[in-house]
């Protein structure tokens, strides 16, 4: 199997749908051209032409909308937003749009829309370049939320969303592009949505996570055991619907959780799989519930020491790891 | 002195996490000012010359030419002179494992019983496991912060057996197979109920329990009842209550009405009620007797200057006194309007807060209802209230003769700290007389 980078598995995943299925196209600021700032739509355009990678003006609300209106249509897009920064516009049309128009028209309509969006911070992007909003779109009923860590999951999940009959927000980290790589196979394959992932199986702690953090996860973990800590690690990879039941395995198999997320700590994704766990495993936790997030302060910083103090790395989680192992 | 800087790969675009050494310009012995242009780098993004940080010699190239390194690599080293070494110290590596090995002072060595405060807490999966295997959780040592005993104490501590020989004992000590992690004998507190017991419910036998839950049924006291709750027992046990009632011949009154009550009608698109008319000789009587129009203030008693009437209301399930200002100010039909208003503001539940205060002394209009005499309780903190019964046609001895007149009876219940006999009785008299001096001549306006 080839290892190839995370930002490659997500553009592999668009050429090969783009090939299965001629109605999926991909539209967003500089993706056909200049094949995207991130150079993730980089060669779609040569290969399917100005249509099928289309580049839009600088309007995220009218990328949603029409690519929302064509999915209605039958077509099946790829909404790209530059930055998820830029992504609230567009929240209008894919809250009290996309996500509602099955219900509201008795399941005449259907919405198989795809929006990409990179999140998350510590390329000093500041305020606007590295924003994580995935609480504003999670609890959203009627949204699917993918967030994938690995690159086989990037681009499993990526098939799985333009195959999906409703929308999903893919949420891909701008960290990941090129920093994380691994075995992707060549064959057809997809991840399918809502299912979480054992990424290192533990007996003392258990963290659950998504996206870039998961790394850092990873790479304490490592450095525990040689302390004799033994970490059980769980990627959501699915942000909605949440594995209730990969959530629940995974705490029971330690009593103990510690659940990452670079999203602000306040109404994170934390906060509902923490209330999750305390819903249904009272009697089975040793531990406190504890969480490691982002702090609640408006904004990732633009001078380095801010950026540092605001972002995860590996230190910050091992040590909340030992933390909670010792407990 | 001298001190070396580390110069590293800077994060030159968004995405980017390594960068390639494309070319050195300067070689080590070279002299480097600082933001003077050291190597060039090639990214996915960009390239770029990579400017030096400090000022000082180049020492030593870490990174050669063609080399990719993660950004955040440090590439060359520069030795500056110490005076220069602001630079130095700003170095943009701050380090994070000192911080790290420093804390985890809290997770001190656990096991020692004399310094493990979180001994006695057990976390619900270690009371669960407990249960299941009947351990005594006082003979297991705990590994956890503070001394605290952790899941896996539990577990290792069933799987290495030592629990075993305690079953039985658990057993027979609490009869139901040891289901009590923590027995009686090893609770640390000795006083209240701990969480592991049943609580003891007391036993009460109620007699004639029978009749209970037989057609008895229970009303929520509402906000309203309770208020009116309140504010009649305070009435009732802080005034000491006198009453007295009086007579009255209406039947002029009768006739005045009937021969107005229809134009009326058709004017004011209201009832004129008898209601209207006692008021205005309520509150004529009032002026003169302003003693009636005072409250209690234990060392004096405070008499009011403005004439504002309550007017008792009632509806189906409560009683509301809405008031009307400066009654004194208003003719019949004004007051005529005043009551009609409050009685259909009281039944819509419309009344507001103004609605129901500031007054000065209750009028209550018994007689709607078909009462003839009534033991009405002062509206609290006023002096006195008075209620107008049902007009009635009697026989009533005239002169020595005998005829039949429209009758009604006027109560009043006083404050006997304030009021006494005479003064009640001349204010009714004056009420008595201000009603029956009404005739068909009187006007409304």
């Amino acid at each position: 199997m080839p290892v190839i980078d995370y930002i490659d598995a997500i553009r592999l995943a668009m050429k090969e749908e783009m090939e299965r299925d001629e109605d999926v196209f991909v539209l967003g600021e500089d993706v056909g051209l200049k094949g995207g700032v991130f150079t993730t739509t980089k060669g779609l355009q040569e290969q399917f032409g100005e249509l099928r990678a289309m580049d839009t003006p600088l309007a995220e609300s009218a990328i949603a909308g029409v690519a929302i209106g064509a999915a209605m249509y039958g077509m099946k897009p790829i909404a790209e937003m530059q930055y998820s920064d830029f992504m609230f516009p567009a929240t209008n049309q894919i809250i009290s749009e996309a996500a509602k128009i099955r219900y509201r028209s008795n399941n005449d309509w259907t919405c198989p829309v795809v929006v990409r969006a990179p999140i998350g911070g510590g390329v000093f992007g500041g305020l606007y370049h590295s924003q994580c909003p995935e609480s504003v779109f999670f609890g959203t009923p009627g949204l699917k939320i993918v967030a994938p860590y690995r690159a086989y999951d990037a681009k499993g999940l990526l098939k799985a969303a333009v195959r999906d009959p409703d929308p999903v927000i893919y949420f891909e980290n701008k960290k990941c592009y090129k920093l994380i790589n691994g075995e992707v196979p060549e064959e057809d394959y997809t991840v399918p949505i809502g299912k979480a992932n054992v990424l290192r199986e533990g007996e003392d702690i258990t963290v659950i996570g998504y996206s870039l953090p998961l790394l850092f996860v990873e790479q304490a973990a490592e450095d525990l055991a040689g302390e004799g800590i033994s970490a059980h690690i769980l990627d959501l990879r699915t942000l909605q619907p949440l594995d209730k039941e990969a959530i629940l395995e995974a705490v029971r198999r330690t009593g103990k959780v510690l659940i990452i997320h670079e999203d602000n700590k306040t109404g994170g994704i934390g906060a509902e799989v923490s209330a999750i766990i305390a819903e249904e495993l009272l009697y089975e936790l040793d531990a406190p519930i504890m969480r490691l997030c982002g702090p609640d302060v408006p904004a990732m910083p633009i001078n380095p020491p801010g950026e540092k103090f605001f972002m995860l790395n590996k230190e910050k989680v091992k040590e909340a790891m030992r933390n909670l192992a010792l407990y | 002195m001298k001190t070396l800087t580390e110069i590293v790969v800077p994060q030159l675009a968004e995405s980017l996490v390594s960068a390639t050494i494309d070319k050195w310009l300067k070689k080590p012995g070279d002299w480097v000012d600082i933001y003077e242009p050291i190597c060039e780098l090639l990214t996915d993004k960009v390239n770029a010359e990579l400017p030096s940080t400090v000022s000082g010699k180049l020492v030593q190239i870490l990174v050669g030419n063609g080399e990719t390194v993660p950004v955040g690599t440090a590439v060359c080293v520069i030795e500056t002179e110490s005076g220069a070494s602001g630079e130095a110290s700003a170095d943009s590596r701050p380090d994070y494992t000192g911080s790290v090995q420093a804390s985890p002072g809290a997770a001190a060595p656990a096991g020692d019983s004399e310094d493990a405060p979180m001994r006695g807490r057990f976390s619900p999966a270690v009371q669960q496991l407990a249960a299941e295997h009947a351990i005594r959780l006082t003979d297991v040592a705990g590994t956890g912060l503070g001394g605290r005993i952790t899941r896996k104490d539990v577990l290792a501590y069933a799987a290495s057996g030592a629990g075993k020989s305690n079953q039985q004992v658990n057993a027979v000590l609490n009869g139901n197979g040891g289901s009590h992690a923590v027995d009686a004998a090893a609770q640390v507190r000795s006083s209240g109920l701990h969480l592991t017991e049943t609580p003891r419910l007391p036993k009460i036998e109620v007699e004639g329990a029978a009749g209970l839950g037989r057609g008895d049924s229970f009303i929520d006291v509402t906000p309203i009842r309770n208020t009116i709750a309140r504010n009649m027992r305070q009435s009732v046990s802080e005034i000491p209550h006198a009453w007295t009632m009086i007579e009255v011949d209406v039947t002029n009154l009768v006739l005045l009405r009937n021969k107005l009550k229809d134009e009326f009608m058709k004017r004011e698109g209201i009832n004129l009620t008898y209601l209207a008319f006692l008021l205005k000789a309520v509150v004529n009587a009032i002026k003169d007797f302003p003693i009636m129009n005072s409250m209690w203030a234990v060392d004096k008693i405070i008499v009011k200057r403005d004439i504002n009437i309550s007017l008792a209301v009632g509806t189906e399930d409560s009683v509301m006194t809405p008031v009307i200002k400066n009654a004194d100010h208003k003719n019949v039909a004004g007051l005529a309007k005043e009551i009609e208003e409050l009685a259909r503001k009281t039944r819509d539940g419309k009344l507001t807060l103004s609605d129901m205060q500031g007054g000065t002394f209750t009028v209550n209009n018994t007689g709607s209802f078909g009462s003839i005499l009534s033991y009405p309780i002062i509206n609290y903190p006023q002096a006195a209230i008075l209620t107008f019964e049902s007009i009635v046609k009697r026989p009533v001895v005239i002169n020595d003769m005998l005829a039949v007149r429209s009758m009604a009876n006027l109560c009043l219940s006083l404050d006997h700290r304030i009021l006494d006999g005479v003064i009640c009785g001349r204010f009714l008299q004056r009420v008595k007389d201000n009603l029956e001096s009404f005739n068909t001549e009187s006007k409304l306006y």
